[in-house]
């Protein structure tokens, strides 16, 4: 332990560096992470440190960004691509999901895509228009492809680790309401987290949130001072996602609430609704609920606190399922 | 720049012209060249640049004060906005990417629009009937593909207008806006392509988006014709958004004009060229300005007075005054705040209007709209960087 507390942006660029110097085939290239650091400036430091052939301030394309990054990585280098925000990842969606995630199966696993798309993601910061969307879905709903989210410093850097040694695609969202919004202690030369584990970020008896990124902060203020025992379990891997981990924290609590920033339909509480009713139905005890973004797009900034999930409504949510 | 030259021809192949030019940067018309519009309308559309600019410096204070989000200034593009709008009509559409606030105004945008969109109301980007203007596209390049669609409707529907796009040269780099000038060379819609070159996209200059010469020269493989213009040239841009439209009109035929330009302020409220560009840089541009240029013409022409000047000014604070007024009063008025709901899909199924519903019940009275009304935190804690204001 550093035994400093630091940002999330602080600890991915320190995880992007360690695994910089750990492994010389490490490259980021994106719009604006050389000189500027990144508009976060989570990749700053790094160009005057590798030097412009590692990291590289690339023309404004994103589907080229993501095209060439799988042409780097099948050619042997470890790409860290940087998508400006998770809204405009969407030119590269054309070479994600038919192009690197589907390499190995194609080529019955003899040439792979380990590369990292990474990109701020979510709402709450009263940005501009498109830049506040969530969209973990699309990538969970790739398949091949593995998605992270991590909800803090310290998972940021340990998943980050984790993303730059994975041997697959790894598409890693970065939430950027906590940016800078938590400090935590973060190691120095620290070991991966598991790819595929949530972790309990706060244990209960009563009612089990399942939830990811941003909403992980808020939920805990949520259930602050209810006199209900809430277990919430942080997905961290939105896929793979922990089956077990959500399997066995609702046959111990036998209520859920999923809390997602995402809209509502067609969103991953979905997915865990279903899962849940797979393996844990016999030990629900009341309905299950889920707080997410409503069914609209994500509206300009006057209006983003009565879209996004709140404290009072993640609040209302345990209530109901411990009356129900 | 002769007639024939331009003319569309099976087999053409299209070369980028030398960069257009009327005035030097002292003003003074260059090599005997014949201005391409009277005095009246120079004083007439030097007053839109000087409006759009005291308008955008309003609108950097009231964001420094809290009481809009973050903007893109058009400070030092005025000329390219202005100058190429001036060119079209009422007819035409506009198509704007996300620093033209100088076209929209002189367009017919109200402030109060302009301002209620930075503030975070969609009602900023309500479309007045029958106004041919899209509302802002942030996604980078995407726009240029709607142009052709829209010039292609008019087409369709025999209208004689024709479709200007914006954007900037980092979106050249972008494959749809190659995309959509190649449709455009084929389909014959017509279709200004005004790339305002202002040597930045965020940090990253002009020299590293394209290693192609100029960004003009990307007609040639789309078959479309070509040109740069000096872009701080309200005449250049004039007479050049002018031929190309006529050209379009009777021909079908689109044009690429490549706008020289300097961004002369921030990328966005939450930008620090400090970072990446030199202060020398920045004041080479000073001497270029397009508004100083054609105030510098026009009172050499003797139709231009200080006098004149402080009068326009005082009119155009007064406009600014009253159209903030009349934002913020919109924004005092208690709008609601879940009107996201009402314009997500024509007919609102009953499961979107049972969410809308819960979403009223758990807002329960308690005020929830924020941003514009939010004042700036104490004590400076909030930390801007990049392209966004972080949170807490
Ligand atoms: C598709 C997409 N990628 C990235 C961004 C983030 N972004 C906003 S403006 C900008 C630079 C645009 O540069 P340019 O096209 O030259 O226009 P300028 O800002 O100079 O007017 C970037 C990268 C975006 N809005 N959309
Ligand atoms: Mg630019």
């Amino acid at each position: 332990m550093s035994g400093e507390r630091i940002t999330m942006v602080q600890a991915i660029n320190r995880a992007l560096d360690e695994e910089m110097t750990r492994d010389p085939s490490v490259m980021l290239l994106g719009e604006d992470v050389g000189v500027d650091g990144g508009v976060f400036r989570v990749t700053q430091g790094l160009l005057a440190k590798y030097g412009n052939d590692r990291v590289i301030d690339t023309p404004l394309a994103e589907s080229a960004i993501a095209g060439v990054a799988v042409g780097l990585a099948i050619g042997g280098m470890r790409p860290v691509c940087e998508i400006q925000f998770s809204g405009f990842m969407n030119y590269a969606f054309e070479q994600i999901q038919p192009h690197s995630s589907r390499f190995r199966q194609r080529t019955c696993g003899s040439l792979t895509v380990p590369m990292v798309v990474r990109a701020p993601s979510g709402g709450g910061i009263r940005a501009l228009e498109h830049h506040s969307e969530s969209e973990e879905v699309m990538y969970v709903h790739t398949p091949g492809l593995i998605t992270l989210m991590p909800s803090g410093p310290r998972t940021a850097y340990g998943l980050m680790k984790a993303a730059l040694r994975a041997k697959d695609t790894v598409i890693f969202f970065e939430p950027k309401y906590v940016y800078r919004a938590i400090k935590e202690e973060v190691p120095v030369n620290g070991d991966p987290l598991p790819i595929g584990k949530a972790e309990i970020a706060q244990a209960g008896t009563d009612v089990t949130i399942v939830t990811w990124g941003a909403m992980v902060k808020r939920s805990k203020e949520a259930v602050k001072g209810l006199p209900v025992s809430v277990e919430i379990v942080d997905l961290l891997s939105l896929n793979p996602m922990d089956h077990d981990a959500i399997v066995a924290s609702v046959r111990k609590t036998g209520r859920l609430v999923v809390v997602h920033e995402a809209p509502r339909t067609g969103g991953l509480a979905g997915e865990i609704y279903a899962r849940v009713c797979e393996d844990a139905f016999y030990h629900l005890r009341a309905p299950m609920m889920r707080v997410c973004g409503w069914d609209t797009p994500f509206p300009l900034l006057a209006r983003e606190a009565a879209y996004l999930p709140d404290t009072n409504r993640i609040a209302a949510a345990v209530t109901k399922v411990m009356r129900d | 720049m002769s007639k024939e030259s331009t003319e569309p021809q099976e087999g053409w192949v299209f070369e980028i012209p030398p960069r257009l030019r009327f005035l030097d940067e002292e003003g003074a018309l260059v090599g005997g060249a014949e201005p391409p519009m009277s005095d009246a309308k120079a004083v007439e559309l030097y007053g839109h640049m000087v409006r759009a600019r005291i308008f955008d410096d309003r609108l950097l204070k009231l964001q420094r004060q809290g009481r809009i989000g973050t903007f893109a200034p058009s400070f030092g593009q005025e000329a390219c906005q202005v100058g190429s709008m001036a060119a079209l009509g009422p007819q035409d559409w506009f198509v704007p990417a996300f620093r033209e606030a100088a076209a929209a105004l002189y367009r017919g945008a109200p402030m109060k629009s302009i301002l209620m969109y930075a503030m975070g109301f969609e009602e900023g980007s309500a479309t007045p009937p029958g106004a041919r203007d899209l509302p802002v596209s942030i996604p980078v390049g995407g726009q240029a593909a709607h142009a052709v669609g829209l010039a292609w409707a008019m087409k369709r529907k025999k209208d004689k207008g024709i479709a200007i796009v914006f954007f900037g040269d980092g979106a050249s780099s972008e494959g749809i806006v190659y995309e959509s000038m190649n449709f455009a060379g084929v389909l014959r819609t017509p279709v200004v392509f005004f790339c305002q070159n202002n040597q930045w996209a965020i940090s990253t200059p002009r020299r590293i988006q394209t290693a192609s010469e100029t960004i003009a020269q990307k007609a040639v493989a789309a078959g479309i014709r070509g040109i740069q213009v000096d872009g701080n040239d309200l005449f250049a841009v004039y007479a050049a958004t002018k031929e190309a439209a006529e050209i379009g009109r009777s021909s079908g035929m689109s044009t690429l004009i490549e706008g020289i330009t300097f961004r002369r302020g921030v990328h966005t409220t939450a930008d620090d060229p400090s970072v990446y560009r030199t202060k020398a840089e920045e004041d080479a541009w000073v001497k270029r300005d397009p508004v100083d240029r054609m105030r510098k013409y026009l009172t050499a022409r003797g139709v231009w007075s200080d006098k004149e000047q402080d009068a326009l000014e005082s009119r155009i604070n007064a406009e600014i005054q009253q159209a903030v007024a009349e934002a913020e009063a919109f924004r005092d008025s208690d709008p609601d705040p879940l009107a996201m709901f009402d314009h997500t899909v024509a007919e609102m199924d009953p499961y979107l209007a049972r969410q809308k519903e819960e979403a009223r019940a758990a807002l329960s009275g308690r005020a929830v709209l924020q941003g514009a009304t939010a004042q700036k935190k104490q004590g400076g804690s909030s930390s801007v960087v990049g392209e966004l204001q972080e949170a807490e």
